[in-house]
């Protein structure tokens, strides 16, 4: 792969984050340090505490880090903006509003006209399968169906890049390999740059083209894996050879973490 | 189509349970009637029914029933009104939270009847001792039940919001009004209840009709009859208003997620 010919999307420089917590101060994240390129699918895994959601929250700009700064296309990110669509593990969809209109929503803020963000809305609800149900409220739809109107509702404002935060973590493992094999679909297609978090070791390699290790208390980026197996992936490609090797160095890593954290 | 068949399946069910229910209630008050020690208090259908026709040609029953929908209106309104823009404050800016809520929760606490003598040296009888004593009590659960629902409205429905490229205006307008909506309800709900409860005290400040006063009065004739279908009719405006309030909740919150049965 040669990523040194793409342009560097998102440049994490020296990010700390520091909480005041009840025993004094809890470092979140330190020295993370990360450039993540145009078009590339990036999955973060590690332990819970290890800062994973709180590295994205900053690239979302719902966080301000205590030190250093996060960078899209060279711009300093303070506070958020359509620019970098989120899609969280609750859904988080406005419940009075049907499945268009949660579509929709981002383009009334761009102030785009409604004939036309109803158009765009469809198409994306229509690529994830959901146009029988644009006029029915989130309480109608299954968990799956509630996070396919997220993407959605994510990719109709056409952002730069696009941060998951544990997306699939709540729905059974079945559908999420269904949501998986979709977002892989759509990323082949359009290459929009995802950044994806996940604690599913699987999960991380059949998307992404690397895979941050991360540690925890500090939160810091402990190895970075390059995911060597060429797209298009399928559900197979999880019984392939290189498949198997690199979940078993993964996953070891990730478990030696996970014991760390709990000492 | 699955879900159709099931709402049915409740109504006819609930309808005759609404019925047993009655027939039970019509049993145990026969039973009441006939009680030696019960009897004077508890008289039945066949003396209640008539005592109506008595109120209504003493030319009462009316005037009654308007001046108490009058007050309750009127201090549900001004309850209303003011509980709102208090609750966003007091979710918005901490210090008018830290300051008021220890008392509106100090002031719930104690029975409106207690400092009914307070407000009517300071304002007089008539209307508008009862007005302010209704506004009071309305207030104070409308405040508190308003509040605490603005505070519970999910934070990941506001990121995603400003995420969406959402300011502060679009995310009160188009966020925090819509997901407040069935916490108002809900005070508007305990409100009425609050408006409906505190009659009796409202009505003590000298009142000269309605129907906590009406039953006050005829408390000094012991004349159970007519006080039973005056307590009776409190009940029935209270279903009936629960019934409106339903209604509205239905057309406006039929997004609700319904949380059990």
């Amino acid at each position: 792969m040669a990523r040194e010919e793409r342009a560097v999307k998102l440049h994490i420089d020296n990010v700390r984050k520091e909480y005041d917590g009840r025993n004094g101060k809890m470092i979140a994240l330190n020295g993370v340090n990360l450039d993540i390129m145009e078009n590339e699918f990036i999955c973060v895994v590690g332990p819970s505490g290890c800062g994973k959601s709180t590295l994205l929250n900053i690239i979302a700009g719902l966080l301000e880090p205590t030190s250093g700064a996060a960078y899209l296309d060279g711009q300093r990110i303070q506070g958020t903006s359509v620019e970098r669509g989120v899609v969280f593990q609750q859904y988080a969809l406005f419940p009075w509003r049907t499945v268009l209109k949660n579509v929709t929503f981002g383009l009334e803020m761009k102030k785009v006209p409604p004939e036309q963000a109803k158009e765009i809305a469809m198409k994306y609800i229509k690529s994830v399968g959901l146009e029988d149900f644009a006029n029915s409220y989130p309480k109608e739809l299954s968990g799956g169906m509630k996070q396919r109107v997220a993407i959605a509702r994510a990719y109709a404002v056409n952002p730069k890049v696009l941060l998951l935060d544990e997306p699939f973590g709540a729905l059974d493992a079945q559908t999420r390999t269904q949501l998986q094999t979709e977002l892989l679909n759509t990323w082949e297609q359009e290459r929009k740059t995802c950044f994806f978090i996940t604690h599913d070791v699987d999960e991380a390699i059949i998307l992404a083209q690397r895979v941050i290790i991360m540690s925890a208390r500090p939160g810091r980026i402990k190895r970075i894996v390059d995911i060597d197996i060429p797209y298009p992936r399928t559900q197979e490609t999880k019984s392939h050879a290189r498949f198997l090797e690199l979940k078993a160095e993964i996953w070891n890593e990730v478990y030696q973490e996970f014991l760390d954290a709990k000492k | 189509m699955n879900e159709k068949t099931k709402t049915k399946k409740i109504e006819i069910n609930s309808k005759v349970w609404l019925l047993i229910s009655l027939g039970a209630a019509l049993i145990v008050w026969y039973l009441l009637s006939i009680g030696p020690a019960t009897s004077r208090s508890f008289p039945f259908l066949d003396k209640v029914i008539p005592a109506i026709n008595t109120m209504i040609d003493r030319g009462v029953m009316g005037k009654d029933i308007a001046s108490s929908l009058t007050s309750i209106a009127m201090g549900f309104g001004l309850g209303f009104i003011t509980a709102l823009p208090v609750a966003f404050l007091m979710a918005w800016y901490q210090p008018v939270q830290k300051i008021l809520e220890p008392w509106i929760n100090f002031i719930r606490n104690i029975p409106a009847l207690a400092y009914v003598p307070l407000i009517v040296i300071a304002a007089g009888v008539g209307r508008r001792p009862q007005v302010i004593l209704i506004w009071i009590c309305t207030f104070m659960t409308m405040s508190i039940t308003i509040y605490q629902g603005i505070r519970n409205i999910d934070n990941t429905l506001i990121k995603a919001a400003r995420v969406l490229g959402a300011n502060d205006f679009d995310i009160f307008v188009r966020i925090i009004v819509p997901a407040t909506i069935p916490f108002i309800i809900t005070a508007v709900r305990l409100g009425l209840g609050a408006g409906l409860t505190t009659l009796l005290a409202a009505e003590s400040t000298g009142a000269q009709q309605g129907l906590g006063m009406r039953i006050r009065s005829l408390q000094s004739t012991f004349d159970t009859a007519p006080m039973l279908m005056y307590i009776i009719l409190i009940g029935i405006i209270g279903m009936i208003l629960n019934g409106i309030v339903n209604f509205i909740e239905r057309r406006l919150t039929g997004w609700q997620e319904k949380r059990g049965q």
